[in-house]
């Protein structure tokens, strides 16, 4: 039996949301104990001293994209694992945009199989919701289900086809899956390379409208109302989606919300000169959005940050802007970029990990999120207050798409640990 | 020295000072060129490369003819041909092009940014003679001179800017370069076809042309990007040429004496009506043309100047 005994720890707890001077006991990969005293005594424990700084219930990354099968030179699940210990993420839900896509319990399995070899943190994967992400026929979603797959989502593919669509939602919500989409009102927004405004026509790139979000949303929605399934909308971006959004919320639909960090903490202007690093599916949006959106975070209107992990190699990035691929990578970047969130003082470290952990282990049916007894010892250890310029040729992940390069940031991770195993430190 | 950028990539990043210098270099050129005096030792000993990644003739006539003149080695490339088609990436055929060491690049390409791109990987000077719908620096400044001598002056005029402005990066260019000048500009296009946020550039937005065109000196007509667009931006060319056109009903709106600009190539019975295209009172498109050589001269002539005076620099420093 192995008792790992944190002392002087600020614990960040999303459900009581506290943030205060404590201990915690962990045996047995479980957490056994939580102690209001910062130093107390448990005999035949390993000791960890905090040394007064955060301790908090390991990040949960819905939407993370490894790239096997297909496209390993991009990302593993090794090199996945690694950046996401680096980054304090304990669990990731990883998406199915693969090539080939993961419709098929036998493509899950060797999924399913290449993570439990590989990677250092605990891994869920989703499965499409139709055949080759392609919006026409429904995929297995019952044997998929059964194989394993947490949730059933075309990344950021759009089902055009509402009949396709509504069938997929009544079939999954008769197994209780949860559907994750992407939206944005795929017509209005083809072609589209960054969010319409001054800065689109001053720079001559094609943009979409903010409002290709709300269209969408406003169709799904009318459609959980059809079918009463579950659902989560990847990443809300605009001011404008927020009220249907609330609405949806009140009148009891089974409907959640994510963001990407990288809507909170950048905007259009940051692509600047066609810095490709900055081009995202959705693109940035405007200050006004970005400040309405970090907003419904705080509030609990958005439940769930992600770092919407979209490795891509320097060849699809270094391209004329409308051509170059679209995503960043974030999971080492996800905690030090929300913590400007709260060095801005717009929300609150227990706030953040309601966000970062609690929700989305929830939305997941986990245990993990909670730092209380018979939880699974799932932690991140951080100074927040440390200061860093990132560089990123340092990042862990394969792929070194990040828009934070050169960037000070505030936040390092000291430890992480799953199951009560220290899988990443400083 | 009044000109100090390594590369002509765009009007934005130009001080009005530095455009004046280029015009009026420009203007001496196309005096002298006018009056038959050559300049073969300017730019002689220098290669010149063209690299037209999208159709062109006036242009690439216009920079070819430009680099002969003030006596440079000239070598035009038409990219579609080459090894972009092979699957070679920008980057890949700027290196290429670098190792051969070229003074002067003249690039034009489909996709807005790109030619800043490339002038990130090269050691030469870069011009850009067209990128998507970003910029086209070397149009304004010739339509800026050819405005200069029509009007005989560049600031406090009323310039409308009419029609394809969304598909434009003549308009873009234009807008900067007259708004650094301070001049009052008026953007006159259907809705489909105006940016968002373009009153915030400082620039009057008008849907109506006889509103627009009031009392105006100038008028820019533009293309209809008809290859450029890809879903119904404007019912039928004849609807747009009865709302849109520059015919002489519309153009009585404006100043008697105001001058009709062009960029070319017309789209006659689309966006101009011949008549007024070709009205000798009133079209200034041919000096357009002209006054194009004379500022790609300078605008070569310049960046040669700042190139040379970079490579002395250098080699003073290894010494």
């Amino acid at each position: 039996m192995t008792k790992t005994l944190f002392i002087n720890a600020r614990l960040i707890d999303p459900v009581a949301q506290t943030d205060s001077l404590g201990a915690l006991l962990v045996k047995d990969g479980m957490i056994a104990e939580v102690f209001e005293t910062a130093e107390p005594e448990v005999k035949g424990a390993v000791v960890v001293n905090c040394a007064g700084h955060c301790l908090a219930p390991g990040i949960v990354d819905i939407g993370v994209k490894v790239s096997e099968p297909g496209e390993r030179h991009k990302e593993s699940f090794r090199s996945a694992g690694r950046a996401a210990a680096a980054g304090g993420v304990t669990t990731i839900v990883t998406r199915p945009d693969t090539l080939p896509a993961i419709d098929t319990p036998e493509v899950l399995e060797f999924v399913a199989r290449r993570a439990a070899q590989d990677a250092a943190v605990r891994v869920l994967p989703m499965a499409a919701l139709t055949k080759g992400r392609e919006g026409r026929e429904m995929t297995e979603i019952g044997f998929l289900q059964d194989a394993g797959a947490v949730a059933f989502t075309d990344c950021d593919r759009v089902i055009t086809n509402t009949k396709v669509f509504s069938r997929a939602l009544t079939y999954a919500n008769s197994l209780d899956a949860l559907v994750i989409a992407h939206v944005q009102e795929p017509n209005l927004s083809d072609g589209a390379a960054v969010t319409s405004g001054k800065f689109a026509s001053l720079r001559g790139l094609p943009a979409v409208s903010p409002m290709a979000e709300r269209m969408a949303l406003d169709r799904d929605i009318a459609l959980l109302e059809m079918t009463g399934a579950r659902y989560h909308a990847d990443q809300i971006t605009t001011a404008r989606a927020l009220p249907a959004l609330e609405r949806a919320k009140r009148n009891g639909l089974r409907i959640t919300a994510g963001v990407g960090v990288h809507h909170l903490t950048l905007n259009e202007l940051d692509v600047a000169d066609y810095r490709t690093f900055f081009k995202l599916k959705p693109p940035l949006r405007s200050e006004n959005d970005r400040l309405a959106v970090v907003q419904a975070v705080a509030d609990g209107l958005i439940d769930i940050i992600c770092s919407m992990h979209t490795p891509q190699d320097e060849e699809s990035k270094r391209l004329p802007y409308e051509e170059a691929a679209s995503g960043a990578v974030g999971l080492e970047t996800l905690l030090p970029a929300a913590l400007r969130l709260y060095h801005a003082e717009m929300i609150s470290l227990p706030q953040l990990f309601a966000a970062l952990s609690l929700n989305p282990s929830r939305l997941m049916g986990l245990e993990t999120g909670r730092l209380r007894e018979g939880a699974p010892a799932d932690l991140v250890w951080f100074d927040p207050d440390a200061p860093f310029q990132l560089d990123r040729t340092n990042l862990q992940s394969k792929s070194k798409n990040t828009p934070f390069d050169g960037a000070r940031l505030q936040g390092v991770v000291l430890g992480t640990w799953v199951g009560g195993t220290l899988v990443g430190d400083k | 020295m009044t000109f100090n950028a390594q590369h002509l990539l765009g009007i934005e990043h130009l001080h009005p000072v530095e455009i004046t210098t280029l015009l009026d270099l420009a203007d001496q050129y196309a005096e002298q060129t006018r009056r038959g005096v050559r300049h073969k030792d300017v730019l002689a000993g220098l290669t010149q490369i063209n690299m037209f990644f999208e159709n062109s003739t006036r242009t690439q006539a216009s920079f070819e003819l430009a680099g002969k003149r003030l006596g440079a080695d000239v070598m035009s490339m038409a990219m579609q041909a080459s090894s972009i088609t092979k699957g070679e990436t920008l980057i890949d055929t700027a290196l290429t092009l670098n190792a051969m060491h070229p003074d002067l690049l003249v690039v034009r390409h489909p996709h807005s940014g790109a030619v800043d791109l490339l002038a990130q990987k090269v050691n030469c000077a870069v011009l850009n003679a067209g990128d998507g719908r970003h910029e086209h620096p070397t149009q304004a400044l010739l339509d800026a001179l050819t405005i200069r001598r029509a009007k005989g002056r560049l600031h406090r005029l009323s310039i409308a800017i009419c029609g394809d402005i969304a598909h434009s990066r003549v308009a873009r260019s234009n807008i900067m370069l007259l708004g650094k000048m301070e001049n009052r500009i008026r953007l006159i296009a259907p809705p489909t076809l105006m940016p968002t946020g373009m009153d915030e550039f400082g620039c009057e937005v008008f849907t109506d042309m006889r509103e627009g065109l009031k009392d105006v000196d100038v008028v820019m007509m533009l293309r209809l990007q008809k290859e450029r667009m890809d879903g119904g931006f404007i019912p039928s060319e004849r609807e747009y040429f009865h709302r849109y056109g520059l015919d002489a009903e519309k153009l009585s709106y404006a100043k008697p004496d105001a001058i009709v600009m062009h960029p070319g190539p017309m789209n006659r019975g689309v966006e101009i009506d011949g008549n007024i295209a070709d009205d000798i009172n009133r079209s200034v498109i041919q000096t357009q043309v002209e006054m194009g050589v004379a500022v790609r001269m300078a605008a070569m002539d310049l960046l040669a100047q700042n190139l040379r005076a970079k490579r002395a620099a250098r080699e003073d420093a290894v010494c």
